[in-house]
């Protein structure tokens, strides 16, 4: 008897550090289990070999940056029946998506000698601004353990179990004290998805958003509860621009602080 | 002198260093002595091999969404109100496995095999002896038992502390829970200058204590310690009228207040978390990739989880207003006839730990406002 045909993985990268897919070659314990139960058809940080599309699972790290990537996604989702946003640059822009606030052709003529040969778009945006996407993994990283339950249940044909909750309901589970309660800290944990574990406030700083805005977040109640805590609006604007401050509940936050900062 | 004759009832003067030979007893038993650490800058649950290991001459200073840790300005151990950590966590573990299942042509399912620990908790303050209670009530039913509550609990000796410094946002005298615990304990300790007195509880409690240099607390010791805790009773930093509960609530379901708490609540779930009382939980299964073997595991989950009340076709608590109102509307209202008990034992952690300080006792004071009845 044939053997059956292996589920097709293939792993593409945009605008991006690469720190996702490190993740997924950190998966020192599944890694070899995961190698077996698919066929990893396209994985450049992982193996030389590439075999064709179309594949059955397609995961993209890193965000839309150049005019380039703008082609080779919707190429890629033809190519992909299931595909997974991973990470924030993937599902939020990233940090390259502070210079949506800003004039790029200005950065690139300060860096650059010869600015005419670059190609970029204007603004860095997510994946699912260019393409359907059929799930998203958020993180910065991206959470391993979200990233094997997201395929395990692909595999399985059933829903990832993939939380909703706050970061506070990690913290409490860990018994992690809270950072904005007992130190006064800014902290992001209320308003953001849980994901990493609550790892930021377990070593005694506050949450910066790597996972971005949870489902509803509530902005209008964290943001003057962290301008209480700390003088300078600012700092609250520059917390929510982080990785994911692209996200629009961060992004408008931030933005209506700098936008008032600016009138006074 | 005459050896104290020892009952369930007894009181004694208890020198303080004494409470070192309980604690080196209790671990002679078996039992893991737990008590309040100082941890980050707040009270925790931690080890605790003796006195050294106590926040002396420390308390806290909380209001709502702030705790600060403070000079005491004295020598006593128990000045200093809980944190946000209650302890529930070791009946009701925050994540615990429930059974692991193996495919080996039939499944065979295996439940984890290590004994429930044996914890002493030292410093049990009354309005955590009342949230045990009932805890209790929601765990070891008559119609269903939760094994691994049962052994937990079953496994725990208690000492309590009564509270002569009730912290800004305690309020158990409203809720009748303190601050002088009425039984449920093992031993308990009311923290004077210069001495401990004791109360014994229970069997095990005079077991522990049989032996040790106990004096009779004299009418003097007593006397101090219950103007102590009458000036406690004063010194509450928050009360809450519960005369009309839980009617106020249930009747009260469409007060434009719900609205209005509404829109400063942020649905973290921090408030359930803290909660001593509150027990919902998740189950979630975690399952291989070949699909050859999964585990249960039961974590704590809160009301205020947008995927706590998603069912298929949508959710059915699907915005803050309807979420805030379940809590309290279940921990002020139903829970009553649930149990017989409101689900508020006054110990104020929910107030203390909302990070934008929405308070109970100002809700239900708003609540009444413009109330039906």
């Amino acid at each position: 008897m044939p053997a059956p045909c292996k589920t097709t993985v293939a792993v593409f990268k945009f605008s991006s550090c690469d720190g996702c897919q490190l993740q997924l070659l950190n998966m020192e314990d599944e890694l070899l289990a995961l190698a077996g139960a698919v066929e990893i058809a396209n994985f450049l940080e992982a193996r030389r070999r590439v075999l064709p599309g179309p594949y059955d699972v397609v995961l993209v790290e890193g965000s839309v940056s150049t005019p380039h990537e703008a082609e080779l996604i919707k190429k890629i989702r033809e190519e992909a029946k299931i595909l997974i946003a991973i990470g924030a640059c993937a599902t939020a822009g990233g940090i390259q998506a502070l210079r949506n606030r800003a004039d790029v052709d200005e950065f690139a003529r300060a860096v650059y000698p010869h600015p005419e040969y670059l190609h970029y778009l204007p603004k860095a945006t997510p994946i699912s601004d260019h393409v359907k996407v059929d799930l998203e993994l958020y993180g910065c990283p991206v959470s391993r353990a979200e990233v094997l339950e997201a395929i395990t249940a692909l595999l399985q044909g059933r829903k990832p179990n993939l939380p909703q909750h706050s970061v506070c309901l990690d913290c409490k589970r860990n018994g992690t004290v809270c950072v904005m309660v007992s130190k006064g800290m800014l902290c992001l944990g209320p308003v953001t998805r849980s994901g990493c574990g609550a790892l930021c406030p377990s070593c005694g700083r506050g949450c910066y958003g790597c996972f971005g805005p949870q489902p509803g977040a509530d902005m209008n109640t964290l943001v003057p509860a962290l301008r209480a805590l700390e003088k300078d609006p600012r700092e609250t604007a520059r917390l929510l621009s982080h990785v994911t401050g692209f996200a629009p509940a961060f992004a408008q936050a931030a933005e209506s602080i700098f936008a008032e900062e600016k009138k006074k | 002198m005459a050896e104290l004759h020892l009952n369930i009832g007894t009181i004694a003067a208890l020198p303080k260093a004494q409470l070192d030979t309980i604690l080196s007893r209790l671990r002679e038993k078996g039992y893991r002595t737990v008590g309040p650490r100082i941890r980050d800058d707040a009270v925790v649950c931690g080890p605790i091999a003796g006195l050294a290991d106590l926040p002396q001459g420390l308390t806290s200073v909380e209001n709502a969404g702030q705790y600060r840790i403070v000079p005491s300005g004295n020598k006593r151990y128990f000045d200093i109100t809980p944190g946000a950590q209650s302890w529930k966590q070791f009946f009701f573990p925050p994540r615990v496995s429930l059974f692991t299942a193996r495919k080996n042509g039939n499944w065979n399912v295996e439940k984890p095999s290590e004994p429930a620990p044996q914890i002493a908790m030292i410093g049990v303050r009354p309005c955590d002896i009342a949230a045990i209670k009932i805890q209790d009530m929601a765990f070891m039913r008559d119609d269903f038992t939760d094994p691994l509550y049962r052994d937990r609990r079953k496994n725990a000796f208690l000492v309590a502390v009564n509270c002569l410094h009730p912290g800004g946002t305690c309020f158990c005298d409203s809720m009748g829970t303190g601050p002088k615990a009425g039984g449920d304990f093992d031993l308990a300790l009311t923290e004077l200058d210069d001495v401990f007195i004791l109360e014994i509880g229970s069997e095990a409690g005079k077991e522990i204590v049989k032996g040790m240099p106990l004096q009779p607390a004299d009418a003097s010791l007593q006397q101090k310690a219950d103007q102590g805790l009458a000036a406690a009773r004063e010194k509450m930093g928050r009360r809450m009228d519960v005369r009309d509960l839980p009617d106020l609530i249930l009747k009260n379901l469409n007060h434009p207040e719900w609205e209005a708490v509404a829109k400063r609540c942020m649905s973290c779930a921090s408030c359930t978390l803290v909660c001593p009382t509150c027990f919902c939980w998740d189950t979630q299964d975690h399952t291989s990739l070949d699909g050859n073997e999964t585990e249960r595991e039961r974590v704590w989950d809160s009301c205020f989880n947008p995927g706590f009340s998603y069912q298929a076709g949508g959710n059915t608590r699907p915005n803050t207003r309807s979420r805030y109102r379940q809590w309290l509307s279940h921990k002020l209202g139903s829970w009553k006839e649930q149990y017989g008990v409101l689900g508020c034992v006054g110990c104020g952690r929910c107030i203390t730990w909302c990070p934008v300080k929405i308070d109970i006792t100002e809700q239900v004071a708003a609540l009444r406002k413009e109330a039906r009845s």
